[in-house]
């Protein structure tokens, strides 16, 4: 593969490192790149090709003036929409902010800048990370690398068919019930959700903020975990940071995985998990096996319940968390007689659909008399759900499923059915209600030639376990494979 | 067993204005999905504590120090509306 | 009302004075140009996230300590769920079902009557922003559009709500008096209602005496004086009374005080009142309060108002003489450096609160700004004390001082007024107004001593006034005697 934008991150950073190429040059081959696929994929909702190559320029003059940013100096990479970004237009995917250019960024935004990483753009999502396909964005959907006839999976589409295609070598998503690893599945890449608290959310348009956390998208786990250092640590505006050192996670990925204890999560391995799914799974506990894990099933009782309590947990913040958008300081106004109607005006025409169902049903899980029933009732089931997977960490080191339970839907299969949509995150809602890490990385193709994720999770703040599973789920993989529309031949002049 | 959801209060109280078509369509929808989290109640969770959050965190706080505001103009040129230097809106009803 | 008793209580918002707001830096600064002082965090714009500020925790475990509280071991933070253009989130950050301080009291001095008043609960949340209405009177009816400064918003809110112990206007008045000394006296915030750094609504019902159920209450809100407060009690209860007299009733509902008609009208009833779905902030962790710290809260204390009051009345300063230097917190500093002193109290406490205050009212000025000092009291109680000085001369010489014309001695110098304390300087004096008056020492002599006050006026009126009286008297009544 000689396009640069086909390179790992660690590849790249090497040749910049050695003076062979520029920061520019491969922002330039990544610009080339999203310009013969955004047509295809609707990745992007801004694309800030002329500021990318200005601080690509900025990076590499910083280098030649001997200073280091680590890994992701001047790497160009992908921002989910809802990242706030001083300056760029940031709308959460949502009508409702179309035209909003926040006042400030978010804290990973800087931390990235500070490392002179340079910032193409920011992708497309389901509106307010609500989705599972992409397809609720306001914007339009974004379509799969691999067939653009289906979805990418959502929240998080845009940055995973981003990093897919080669649009961007990596990227930062969100992830409230599977919105990183779910896409990350469907378009073969590799994401991870760290623990809660792991990364600052500060400056991240919360959908469920007990739930919510950013994290890397990449084509390789060792970008993956190069991209998460670059974020993760306590910061001062987010109360809910984790206040302790940050785990070592790149020095984990050469260990290998003899003597681990894995968990197959029986619940997520039977019913409900299409065929090749589970059998390419399978595949791959018994390789994991020969390499020197010990694997077991394991099993998580509350788990099933879990999308039960997710759904009403979710909403219930949700539907606080967007009462901002208002139309008093920003974003949309639709006029009316009383700040009243105007409100509610505003509220009906900026919101989506989707959104509005989980604001509509949040609000009532809240609301007098039924608080107990639902809200409270399911914040009970979360503490189950915890005690499980602190039940099955004593037996075991690591948790293994699908990511997801089917490979990529067709675009409309789902969208007029809420409760099958919610089903792509049956696998993955669990580790969030936990607040525990998990990722996802692809190890194979169905027979439709549609990528199969492998979802690894770790008790909280055990990234390194994780992180040298997917290493050994990766070299076990061989997974080389990449969308056509990422491969010279076929892409139109 | 069939969920009881007054759509009409629960929009009012969520401030969206939905066309009586729409309250329908998701009235119905709530019910199929209230249907299902009802399972949160099938689990056994006498004396469960609930779970708020996932980290056993305490006290996370910031000192007292002023630190700098947004700069007013940058922060009113996002305004729907603005009068001078506050941002307006039209009568409010209640307060 | 007669036959009718008023259940009354009262639930104060403070604004907490720190350098930053509750979950933001932005400075807390009164009088800032709109929207001056904002951010990301107190303009709810997305993505923010609230962080608490230390030092207004520390100040509302104050609060209650000061209340005699219990400071809750584990509490919790809420967001009371309503839309409000003034409110940037549309939630409010608050404190729900485990407030940081619960079951208190305040002891409050009615013309003498002492009575408790219960508080139930001390709870930290934030200041909305403020709407300007539209509109000739200002008042949100006929407004066409409202404006809005989110300046205040975030501002760390302390609500202190009283159980419903109080019975009368005058009992409301006291209780809000009261609140306001012990705030200020902690040094958390100026509790001033005309800026709104203090606010107090009242929940007000009427039912007969003997009765045991509350009535339907109503609350009322705007007042933005302490006689506003008073005014508006009393006329909530006559029209309680008047309309169940009447035979109808009372609606609940929230009223508004009308200062210039006098009057309160309803603002919106009950009945439509928010469903506010309060759950557990989940951008904020627990606050745990452990022992050691609440321990630290209680020592670190000042004196508390009511306390102050009867310490420096037990030391024989008036009632009304101590409350006075009380209410005002720095003339009683003053007062207790002169005490510690050495200086005497009653004197110095009659001073402070009479002299001193007529001074500062008629000159416009504060205690800061003058130039008295403890050990000039100290000085001038002194030389009262010991014949020196008299005290009419005293109060020349205090007002002097307080201008900046020097120490109490070199006052008493420059001008003279310096009483003749010495027997012997003043003997000759009294002898010639004893040879000059021998019907009168006649009189003396035969036991009738009315005139002995006469004589003495002779004497001061020869000595211009400078004579000790005491000693005066002391002379005529040992000479006439003796001659
Ligand atoms: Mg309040
Ligand atoms: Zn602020």
């Amino acid at each position: 593969m000689s396009d640069l934008a086909d390179l790992a991150v660690r590849e790249a950073a090497s040749l910049m490192r050695r003076g062979d190429v520029s920061s520019l040059e491969i922002t330039n081959a990544v610009i080339d790149r999203a310009g013969v696929t955004e047509s295809h994929l609707h990745a992007y909702l801004t694309f800030n090709q002329d500021a990318a190559r200005a601080a690509a320029g900025e990076a590499d003059a910083a280098r030649a003036a001997g200073r280091n940013g680590g890994l992701f100096h001047g790497i160009p990479i992908a921002l989910k929409d809802n990242l706030t970004t001083r300056g760029t237009e940031t709308t959460a995917g949502s009508k409702i902010l179309s035209g909003y250019v926040p006042p400030y960024s978010a804290t990973v935004v800087n931390r990235l800048r500070d490392r002179y990483a340079v910032i193409l753009g920011k992708t497309n999502l389901d509106e307010f990370a609500m989705g599972s396909s992409t397809e609720n964005s306001a914007y339009g959907p974004t379509r799969n690398p691999w067939d653009t006839e289906r979805v990418p999976g959502g929240s998080s589409g845009g940055s995973a068919a981003a990093v897919a295609v080669g649009s961007a070598l990596a990227a930062l998503g969100s992830d409230t019930g599977g919105s990183i690893r779910q896409p990350a599945s469907l378009c073969g890449i590799v994401g991870v959700k760290p623990t809660y608290g792991l990364v600052s959310r500060y400056g991240l348009i919360a959908f469920a903020s007990s739930l919510d956390q950013i994290g890397p998208f990449a084509r390789t786990v060792g970008d993956a975990a190069g991209l998460l250092e670059a974020i993760a640590g306590h910061d001062i505006h987010d109360a809910t940071s984790y206040r302790g050192d940050v785990p070592p996670i790149s020095t984990a990925l050469q260990t290998g995985v003899a003597g681990m204890k894995i968990g197959v999560v029986k619940e997520l391995s039977g019913d409900g998990i299409d065929h090749e799914v589970a059998a390419a799974c399978r595949a791959m506990y018994s390789k994991l096996e020969t390499a020197g894990a010990r694997v077991t099933e394991v099993s998580l009782p509350a788990s099933e319940t879990a999308l039960s309590a997710y759904y009403l947990i979710a909403p219930a913040e949700a539907s606080a968390n967007l009462a901002r958008f208002d139309g008093v300081r920003y974003g949309l106004r639709v006029d009316g007689d009383t700040t009243e109607e105007m409100m509610a005006r505003t509220r009906a025409e900026g919101f989506g659909p989707e959104v509005a169902r989980r604001i509509l049903l949040g609000t009532y899980a809240l609301s007098a008399g039924y608080y107990d029933a639902f809200y409270g009732q399911a914040q009970k089931v979360r503490t189950l759900v915890r005690r499980d997977f602190e039940a099955a960490y004593e037996d075991v080191d690591v948790l293994v499923s699908p990511t997801s339970p089917t490979t990529a839907f067709p675009i409309g299969e789902r969208i007029a059915d809420p409760l099958s949509m919610y089903y792509a995150d049956v696998c993955t809602i669990a580790s969030n209600l936990a607040g525990d890490p998990s990722g996802s990385v692809p190890i194979s193709l169905d027979s439709a030639g549609l990528p199969i994720g492998l979802q690894i999770m770790a008790p909280a703040l055990h990234e390194e376990q994780l992180f040298r599973v997917a290493a050994e789920v990766e070299r076990l993989a061989e997974f080389r494979q990449r969308p056509e529309l990422a491969t010279s031949e076929v892409r139109p002049a | 067993m069939p969920v009881d959801i007054d759509i009409a209060k629960v929009a009012k109280l969520a401030r969206l204005a939905l066309s009586p078509e729409a309250l329908a369509e998701y009235d119905s929808q709530l019910q199929d999905i209230l249907a299902h989290a009802e399972r949160v109640g099938a689990l056994p969770t006498e004396g469960v504590p609930p779970t708020s959050h996932p980290l056993p965190m305490t006290n996370a706080f910031r000192p007292d120090e002023a630190t700098d505001s947004l700069d007013r103009e940058e922060v009113l040129e996002q305004a729907p509306d603005r009068e001078g230097e506050y941002f307006r809106v039209p009568r409010i009803l209640g307060e | 009302m007669r036959g009718w008793e008023a259940v009354i209580g009262i639930e104060t918002h403070v604004e907490l004075q720190t350098e930053s707001k509750m979950f933001c830096g932005c400075p807390v600064r009164f009088g800032a140009e709109p929207n001056t002082t904002v951010c990301p965090v107190c303009l709810g714009l997305p993505g923010a996230l609230p962080v608490p500020n230390e030092e207004a925790i520390e100040r509302i475990l104050r609060i209650g300590a000061a209340f005699e509280c219990t400071l809750v071991e584990g509490s919790l933070f809420h967001r009371k769920n309503y839309f409000y253009p003034d409110l940037p989130k549309n939630y409010q950050i608050t404190q729900y079902d485990l407030p940081f301080c619960i079951d208190g009291h305040l002891d409050i001095d009615v013309d003498g009557d002492e009575l408790r008043v219960g508080i139930t609960r001390v709870h930290m949340e934030e200041d909305t922003g403020k709407s300007i209405h539209g509109s000739e009177s200002g008042r949100i009816h006929d407004a066409k559009f409202s404006l809005l400064d989110f300046n205040r918003a975030g501002v760390p809110l302390v609500e202190i709500v009283s159980e419903p112990d109080i019975r009368t206007p005058e009992q409301a008045r006291a209780y809000a008096a009261e609140l306001q000394r012990v705030v200020r006296s902690l040094g958390v915030s100026d509790a001033r209602l005309e800026e709104g750094s203090v606010r107090f609504d009242a929940n007000i019902s009427v039912r007969r005496v003997g009765a045991d159920e509350f009535g339907t209450r109503a609350e009322v809100k705007n007042m933005n004086s302490l006689r506003s407060l008073q005014r508006a009690i009393a006329y909530e209860i006559d029209r309680q009374i008047a309309l169940i007299e009447s035979g109808a009733a009372v609606v609940q509902d929230t009223r508004h005080w009308d200062e210039g008609s006098g009057k309160t009208t309803s603002m919106r009833s009950k009945e439509e009142s928010e469903d506010y779905r309060y759950f557990q902030e989940p951008d904020l962790v627990p606050l745990h309060v452990d022992q050691p710290w609440r321990d630290r809260v209680f020592a670190s204390l000042p004196e508390l108002p009511a306390i102050r009051r009867h310490r420096i009345t037990a030391a024989g300063v008036d009632r009304q003489a101590a409350a006075v230097m009380v209410e005002a917190g720095d003339l009683a500093d003053l007062y207790d450096e002169a005490v510690s002193l050495g200086a005497e109290p009653r004197t110095v406490g009659n001073w402070l609160s009479g002299d001193v205050v007529a001074y500062l009212r008629r000159n416009e000025t504060s205690l800061a700004d003058t130039h008295l000092r403890p050990d000039h009291l100290y000085e001038l109680a002194t030389m009262v004390g010991e014949g020196a000085l008299s005290s009419t001369a005293a109060k020349d010489v205090l007002a002097r001082v307080l201008a900046g014309e020097g120490s109490p001695a070199a006052v008493a110098e420059q001008y003279d007024l310096l009483q003749i304390s010495d027997a012997g300087a003043l003997e000759a004096e009294v002898d010639a107004v004893l040879a000059g008056n021998p019907d009168v020492v006649a009189k003396l002599r035969a036991g009738d001593m009315k005139p002995v006050g006469f004589l003495v006026g002779q004497v001061m009126r020869a000595t211009g006034g400078k004579a000790d009286p005491r000693i005066v008297s002391d002379l005529i009544r040992t000479r006439a005697a003796a001659g």
